[in-house]
C-alpha cells in the first residue's frame, strides 16, 4: 500500500452503534484525545439505527429499583449480576437526558419529555453529533482488521483498511475499546449485515476470552421478503399454506419452536387482524420504516396475509460476547475494553435475552464505563515512548500454508445453515451441535490455512473468518453447556443442571476451549 | 435492494455514497454508482439521508429488482421516508411525541396473543372454525 494513515491517540474505539459512541463520548469528556473507527457510518450503521431503542428505565427510588434487578436476576436464572445491574440503571437515568441538545425527546403527554425510547435513526444521528462536539474523532469507512500489540501483550492500537479512498490505516492509542456489535451470521436481520463479530475475532486473536456464547438463539419474525422491525407481530396470527390456524405459544424458545416446525414444512403465513385498533393509523410515525416493505410489495399490512419468515438474531439479541472481568469494562487482555454487544451481556441479563431493554441500557453503560476507564489508561500513559507494536492475527492475512482461492460464499452459506437454520438453532442436540462444530472447524482450517487477501478483498475475507470463528464459539459453548438455561435450548437436555450454574467462557482459534468461569463476582443474595 | 437512482432528481452531493453503512455506491460523474449490490441490506439509509429525493429502494431484501422508473416517479414513494420521519422539517417540533406509545402497543399486542393462545389451549375457542 502507497500511503498509511498514520495516527495516535489515547482512546481508540472500534465500531459505530450506540456502544461506540456512548464510549467515545465519555473518553473525550474525560480529557483524552478519541478516534472512533468504523466499519460502516456511524449514524446508520448497526442494529440501533434501523430500531426503537427502548432503555431499562428505573426512578430511583430504592423499593422499585430493588425489585427491578430482583425481578431481572432471577428471571437470569443465576447468571446476572445485581451490582451490575443497579450500575446500568444507575448509570442509564443519568445519561440519556444529556442526549437533549442533539435528540428532541418526544414528549411523555403529561408535560414532560419522554426519555427511555427513541428512534434509531434520530438516535444515532444524535450520538453522532454528540460524540463530536465531545471532541471524538469520527472516522467513518474505517474497519479494523488487526489489533496491535506491545511486547507484553497489552493492545495499543489497531491496523485496518480505509474503503472509500482504499488506503490501509495504522492507529496507535493507550487504550482500545471494542465495540463492534454482537454477530447475527448474515441472517437478514434488518441493520446487521456488518455485524459479523469482527471485534470478537480481532480480540481472541490478541488472547481475550469470550462468554455466555451458547446464548446465541433468538429469532425475529418478518415477512419473507425482508426483515423489518417487529412492533405490529406482538398479535400476529399464523397460518400454514392450507390456511390453517398455527398454534404457537406467544413467547420464548416454544413460539420459534412452533413457527420453525411449520416453516421446515412449509411456507407460513401471518396477519394482524387483532393487532391493536390504534396501531395503523399512527405506525409510520412511530416507525416510519416499517410500512414501506409492505406498501412498495403492494401488500395491505394490516388486512392482508403475507408469507414469514424467522431471521435469526445470533449475539445480537442473545447474550454473548467479550468476558468482562473488572469493574471497567476491561477483558482479559490489558488495554482493551468492551462495550455494548461486543460484551458479554450476562452481567446484566444473565441467562435470557436483555430483549431491547436492558441490552440498550447495557450498550449505554457499558459504553460510559469502557470509555472513561480506557480514558484513565490512555491519558496515564500519554507520552511514554512507544516500543514496537505487533500486528496480532493472521487468519486472512499470513496463511499457515500455501495460498489458494477458497468458497467464501460457500462458507457462509454452510454458517446461516448451522447457525441461523431452525432445524440447527431451535432443537439443539449433541449430535447436531457436534456435526456442526467438525464442519466449522473444517472452514476455519481453511481460512486460516490457505486465504490470503488485501484491500476491500480482505476486509471481506476477515468478515467471513470472524463469522466462522464466532459459529465454532457459539457452537462450543451450546455443546458444553450441558442443560437447557434460558435462551440455551438442549432438546437433549431439557432441564436446568443444578451443576450449570456458572458463566461458561470459551476462546481460542485453531483449538477451541470452553471452561466453567470461577465465580469473580460476589454470589446474589438469595 | 437499493433499485435506482434518478440521475436528474440527484444532485451529485454524494451522501448516500458516505452513509451507506454497507459500502455499497461509489462516487460517480455525477449521480453515484451501485457498485456492489451483493451489500445491500435493504434499510432504506439513502433515501432517508437523501435531500433530493432522487434514491427508490425495493422492498425485496433477498434479490434485486427491476424496476420501472416511471411508475416509480409516479408512485408517491420518493421522499415518503424521509418525509415520514419529519426529516425535511426539521424546524417542526413534535415529530417523536407519539414514541411513547409503542411500549404500551408492544405490550397490548403481547397481551392479546397471550389471550388468544389460552382461550384455545382451554378449548374455547376453535381456530380451525
Amino acid at each position: 500500500m502507497s500511503d498509511i494513515l498514520t495516527q495516535r491517540c489515547d482512546v481508540l474505539v472500534i465500531g459505530g452503534g450506540m456502544a461506540a459512541a456512548w464510549a467515545a463520548i465519555a473518553a473525550a469528556k474525560a480529557g483524552a484525545s478519541v478516534i472512533l473507527v468504523d466499519k460502516g457510518y456511524v449514524g446508520t450503521s448497526g442494529v440501533t439505527a434501523t430500531a426503537g431503542p427502548n432503555h431499562w428505565w428505573i426512578p430511583p427510588d430504592p423499593v422499585r429499583r430493588r425489585e427491578a434487578i430482583e425481578q431481572r436476576h432471577a428471571a437470569g436464572l443465576g447468571l446476572g449480576d445485581p451490582a451490575w445491574m443497579e450500575r446500568v440503571l444507575d448509570t442509564t437515568w443519568r445519561t440519556l437526558p444529556d442526549l437533549a441538545p442533539y435528540y428532541r425527546f418526544g414528549s411523555d403527554g403529561k408535560g414532560g419529555a419522554y426519555y427511555s425510547g427513541v428512534r434509531g435513526s434520530e438516535y444515532m444521528r444524535a450520538l453522532r453529533a454528540y460524540a463530536s462536539a465531545a471532541g471524538a474523532r469520527i472516522l467513518d469507512h474505517h474497519p479494523a482488521l488487526q489489533l496491535l500489540t506491545d511486547e507484553d501483550g497489552a493492545v495499543v492500537g489497531a491496523r485496518g483498511h480505509a474503503r472509500l479512498t482504499r488506503t490501509d490505516w495504522d492507529i496507535r492509542a493507550g487504550s482500545v475499546v471494542i465495540a463492534t456489535g454482537g454477530c447475527a451470521f448474515r441472517s437478514g436481520l434488518i441493520g446487521s449485515h456488518g455485524n459479523t463479530g469482527d471485534g470478537y475475532l480481532m480480540a481472541a486473536e490478541a488472547g481475550a476470552e469470550l462468554s455466555g456464547m451458547e446464548f446465541s438463539i433468538q429469532y425475529t419474525v418478518s415477512p419473507a421478503w425482508a426483515s423489518t422491525r417487529t412492533l405490529p407481530y406482538t398479535a400476529a396470527r399464523y397460518y400454514d399454506a392450507q390456511g390453517r390456524e398455527i398454534v404457537a405459544p406467544p413467547r420464548g424458545h416454544a413460539h420459534y419452536q412452533a413457527l420453525g416446525a411449520a416453516l421446515l414444512k412449509g411456507p407460513v403465513y401471518a396477519d394482524l387482524i387483532d393487532a391493536p385498533a390504534a396501531l395503523p393509523p399512527i405506525l409510520k410515525d412511530i416507525q416510519p420504516f416499517t410500512p414501506p416493505p409492505f406498501v412498495r410489495k403492494g401488500v395491505d399490512l394490516f388486512r392482508d396475509r403475507w408469507p414469514i419468515k424467522l431471521f435469526g438474531e445470533g449475539t445480537i439479541r442473545g447474550n454473548g460476547g467479550l468476558r468482562i472481568v473488572d469493574e471497567d469494562c476491561g477483558t482479559s487482555v490489558a488495554g482493551l475494553y468492551a462495550a455494548g454487544d461486543a460484551a458479554t451481556r450476562e452481567l446484566a441479563t444473565g441467562a435470557i435475552s436483555g430483549g431491547g431493554a436492558v441490552n440498550s441500557a447495557w450498550a449505554l453503560t457499558s459504553g460510559q464505563i469502557a470509555g472513561a476507564a480506557a480514558a484513565r489508561r490512555g491519558l496515564a500513559i500519554r507520552g511514554k515512548a512507544a516500543g514496537r507494536a505487533l500486528a496480532v492475527g493472521s487468519a486472512g492475512i499470513a496463511p499457515a500454508s500455501a495460498d489458494r482461492p477458497i468458497d467464501r460464499k460457500m462458507i457462509e452459506a454452510d454458517i446461516d445453515h448451522h447457525m441461523n437454520g431452525y432445524l440447527h438453532s431451535l432443537w439443539r442436540s449433541r449430535t447436531q451441535l457436534s456435526d456442526s462444530l467438525a464442519l466449522l472447524d473444517t472452514h476455519w482450517r481453511t481460512i486460516s490455512d490457505h486465504s490470503r487477501a488485501q484491500g476491500l478483498a480482505l476486509v471481506a475475507l476477515r468478515e467471513t473468518a470472524a463469522m466462522t470463528a464466532t459459529a465454532r464459539w457459539c457452537t462450543a459453548a451450546a455443546l458444553a453447556r450441558n442443560e437447557s438455561r434460558g435462551i440455551h435450548v438442549r432438546v437433549d437436555a431439557p432441564a436446568l443442571d443444578t451443576a450449570g450454574g456458572a458463566r461458561l467462557l470459551t476462546g481460542g482459534l485453531d483449538r477451541i476451549w470452553t471452561r466453567p468461569e470461577r465465580r469473580v463476582y460476589a454470589e446474589a443474595a438469595a | 435492494m437499493i433499485a435506482h437512482i434518478f440521475e436528474d432528481l440527484c444532485n451529485g452531493c454524494n451522501r448516500c455514497v458516505a452513509i451507506c453503512p454497507t459500502h455499497v455506491l461509489d462516487a460517480g460523474d455525477g449521480a453515484p454508482v451501485i457498485a456492489r449490490l451483493d451489500q445491500c441490506q435493504t434499510c432504506y439509509m439513502c433515501e432517508l439521508y437523501c435531500e433530493a429525493d432522487a434514491i427508490y429502494v425495493g422492498p425485496d431484501a433477498q434479490q434485486p429488482e427491476s424496476v420501472d422508473p416511471q411508475a416509480i416517479r409516479a408512485s408517491g414513494h420518493l421522499g415518503r421516508i424521509r418525509r415520514d420521519h419529519g426529516w425535511d422539517r426539521p424546524d417542526e417540533p413534535g415529530h417523536l411525541d407519539l414514541y411513547r406509545l409503542l411500549g404500551p402497543l408492544l405490550q397490548e399486542g403481547g397481551e392479546t396473543a397471550a389471550r388468544r393462545y389460552r382461550a384455545i389451549s382451554a378449548g374455547e375457542i376453535d381456530p380451525d372454525r
